[in-house]
């Protein structure tokens, strides 16, 4: 391995692979307060200089944490085809990255069961923005609940109708009007305040009802940890989807309260009593910056960390993973620029895991970062093939407290980029007058037309 | 304390502040007589845009229960132009909470001795944890001056990521529990004000003065819904590096939530309650 480099006349150089992956990175502030950034742009692109000539294997071998100590990574390895990962092990990172942009989109979905959580990082920090969406869009990934999301020409929507003090009656109010706008084709999926097991029967309970009262085709989730959710199964709840937070490291998910047996275990027991048919049964969210902020990231950066996310996910086959990319606090990601590019990362290395990935395109109020910012996100994900986004009433959510994309934002991409929701679902929507050539109907809007 | 006897606390501080007269508000623009309606004071919840609905009446029922942004109507597939500005504005007053210090004016409105933590500046505050939680030793030094001797409970107010939360509660909670504390025969200090700060600032505070609890108030992350929303978190003799279940939290403390003058009787009776169990968290039965 050659870890220095001479950059217009200065020679650089690097202790180990570590290093050199963190400061490849483009700028967050979670990689400064790790501590693992480049000091400067030149340093910036010599480590990429560095890393472009590392090889598949190079970093293959160098995990993030040692095999022999974590769970996660095990999980990763062994998960990988052999005789693809040799086809593949003497490429260098730089040509790597040309072969994915120039490569057909089945030549991706092999080549994907070769490659490393932590090949997918290192050649998505070489990656521009465009080129990160450039790539994705080759990447077409379904999953099947009841329905199947992921279709091209497709973009679905999770209905999100949070409310402060979990009201049944609020959360049903924002639930209709969201499904006016044709939101919620990926799930309707609630994030509870009272994570008791009770109160999330009782919102899968409703959200079971309105399926059935109103013949809606789709998949239900109240997002409570595994082991609510599960429990809540188990005493007979309805409940399509199976909902976790997920880390990249085995100490990230013990500090979730999660691991490898228990993910195991919610996934058997969906196969068995869940409400869907599946096989997909599982919905994760993950973020960039959550094991640096559980100290659970071993001296790795934040953009390999959430990679070892997607490479846990994909052993459990879920339904839906989407990041939520800016939920964590400017200690992490600062500003516009620095969520709209994890936005971008973390799309794309999910996509080349061969995950169903979303997006909840977000930010929170100490963020340097706007709506506009976040539409700039939402479109540019469009464009990338995005599985599905967040609807939010107006963009609002008044339990989280942060923004995410609304309703109308849903409405909007789908009509300006000639996208459309799941086809059991469109059809739905055209029943009821929501949805019309593309467009929407002439009870959009109106939720008053189920009362 | 009794529930009659903090209503009557409560009663007591209502007065004197309607006597006394709050410290004013931040000054607004001036409004002259032919400026147009505060798009902020619309009550979001009677709020309805949608054009031609089939029944009106029967979703704002519904819209009642929520405070989400819903029956607001749509142009095309976007947003109509009241909802957007509003929700804009919203914004910036949420980001303005975050950014803007808490005014030297206000804090000597508050007779507060203001204390920073080690960040230099806001954006430092904002991404580094790390230096919001600690303070210099010298500073250290002038906060364990400041606390006399024998004091058992030790409060103070932080900025946080609401600068408006504190300016909108803190003189209406403060009397309340130091009258509460005090009436109940504690030793509390004159509260004083940290810049800068998170809520692990009490661990430090708690070594250096031995206090037997430290309670901290302090501005939330601020919402579209409120700005002005805060917590306080109370512990039991705080250690630097503790759990931090060890600290019992009361959130939500604003016009629209937990009012300031209610929230201070609640956080005197768990002050009491901790000093008796000599606990706080999760370890303090309630």
């Amino acid at each position: 391995m050659r870890l220095s480099v001479k950059l217009g006349g200065h020679t650089y150089s690097f202790r180990d692979v570590r290093e050199v992956m963190g400061k490849a990175n483009d700028e967050k502030s979670g990689d400064r307060l790790a501590g693992v950034a480049a000091e400067t742009p030149q340093e910036r692109v010599a480590a990429r200089v560095v890393l472009s000539n590392l090889t598949v294997k190079d970093i293959c071998e160098h995990p993030a944490v040692p095999y022999e100590q974590d769970e996660v990574t095990r999980l990763i390895l062994d998960d990988l085809n052999t005789r693809i990962y040799d086809q593949y092990k003497d490429m260098a990172i730089g040509g790597l990255r040309e072969r994915i942009l120039a490569a057909p989109p089945e030549e991706l979905a092999f080549m994907r069961r070769g490659l490393s959580s932590e090949v997918i990082a290192a050649v998505c920090k070489l990656m521009s923005n465009l080129d990160l969406v450039y790539a994705a869009k080759k990447m077409r990934v379904k999953a099947t609940c009841v329905t199947t999301i992921g279709e091209p020409g497709t973009l679905s929507a999770r209905l999100q109708p949070n409310h402060p003090t979990d009201d049944v009656e609020g959360i049903t109010a924002s639930t209709l009007e969201g499904l006016t706008y044709g939101v919620g084709d990926a799930v309707i999926g609630l994030n509870p305040v009272d994570a008791s097991t009770d109160s999330v029967k009782a919102i899968l309970s409703r959200f079971a009802e309105l399926k059935a009262k109103y013949d809606i085709p789709t998949q239900i989730c109240v997002l409570a940890h595994v082991t609510t959710g599960m429990e809540a199964v188990r005493q007979g709840a309805p409940c399509d989807l199976i909902f976790q937070s997920i880390a990249g490291s085995e100490k990230g998910n013990a500090a979730f309260g999660i691991s490898n047996a228990m993910i195991g275990e919610a996934k058997d027991l969906m196969a068995r009593e869940g409400t869907s048919h599946g096989p997909n049964q599982l919905y994760f969210e993950t973020g960039q910056g959550s094991e640096l902020s559980s100290d659970a990231h071993n001296g790795w950066d934040q953009v390999t960390m959430e990679a070892r996310c997607y490479g846990f996910a994909r052993h459990f086959q879920p339904f839906l993973v989407n990041t939520v990319v800016g939920f964590i606090g400017p200690e992490y990601l600062y500003d516009n620029r620095q969520f709209i590019r994890a936005g971008l990362e973390d799309h794309f290395m999910g996509k080349l895991h061969g995950l169903p990935m979303g997006c909840d395109c977000c930010y929170t109020n100490h963020m340097r970062a706007d709506q506009f910012d976040n539409e700039n996100l939402a479109v540019l994900l469009a464009a990338a093939g995005c599985n599905y986004f967040m609807g939010v009433p107006h963009g609002d959510d008044v339990m989280l407290n942060y923004q995410s994309t609304g309703y109308h934002d849903i409405a909007a991409i789908r009509e300006a980029m000639d996208l459309k929701p799941i086809s059991a679902f469109e059809k739905w929507m055209e029943k009821w007058g929501f949805w019309q050539d593309g467009h929407l109907g002439p009870n959009a809007g109106d939720a008053s037309v189920f009362l | 304390m009794t529930e009659q006897q903090i209503r009557a606390v409560v009663e007591q501080v209502l007065r004197q502040l309607q006597q006394e007269g709050k410290p004013q508000a931040l000054p607004k623009q001036e409004a002259s007589g032919d400026a147009l309606p505060d798009i902020m004071a619309v009550d979001l919840r009677r709020q309805y845009l949608v054009e031609h609905p089939h029944d009106q009446a029967a979703f704002l029922a519904m819209k009642e229960r929520t405070p989400a942004r819903i029956g607001v109507g749509h142009a095309g597939a976007r947003y109509r132009t009241e909802t957007m500005l509003r929700f804009q504005a919203d914004h910036a007053a949420a980001q303005d909470a975050v950014f803007s210090d808490v005014p030297d004016e206000f804090l000597q409105q508050m007779g507060w001795t203001a204390f920073q933590t080690t960040c230099e500046n806001r954006e430092e505050f904002l991404t580094r944890p790390d230096k919001g939680r600690v303070f210099s030793a010298d500073t250290l030094q002038k906060i364990k001056a400041a606390v006399p001797a024998g004091t058992q409970v030790v409060l103070y107010v932080a900025d946080g990521l609401s600068s408006s939360a504190v300016h909108a509660n803190a003189a209406n909670i403060l009397p309340v529990i130091l009258e509460g504390l005090r009436g109940a025969g504690l030793k509390v200090n004159d509260p004083f004000f940290v810049r800068f700060g998170r809520v692990a600032t009490q661990d430090q505070i708690g070594e250096a003065t031995g206090a037997d609890v430290v309670c901290v108030l302090l501005g939330e992350r601020p919402g579209l819904v409120t700005a002005e929303s805060m917590s306080a978190y109370i512990a039991y003799r705080p250690t630097v590096g503790m759990a931090e279940s060890r600290r019992t939290v009361l959130a939500n403390i604003h016009r629209g939530g937990t009012p300031a003058v209610e929230a201070g009787a609640h956080i005197v009776d768990l002050i009491q309650l901790m000093l008796e169990k000599k606990a706080s968290g999760t370890d303090l039965p309630i």
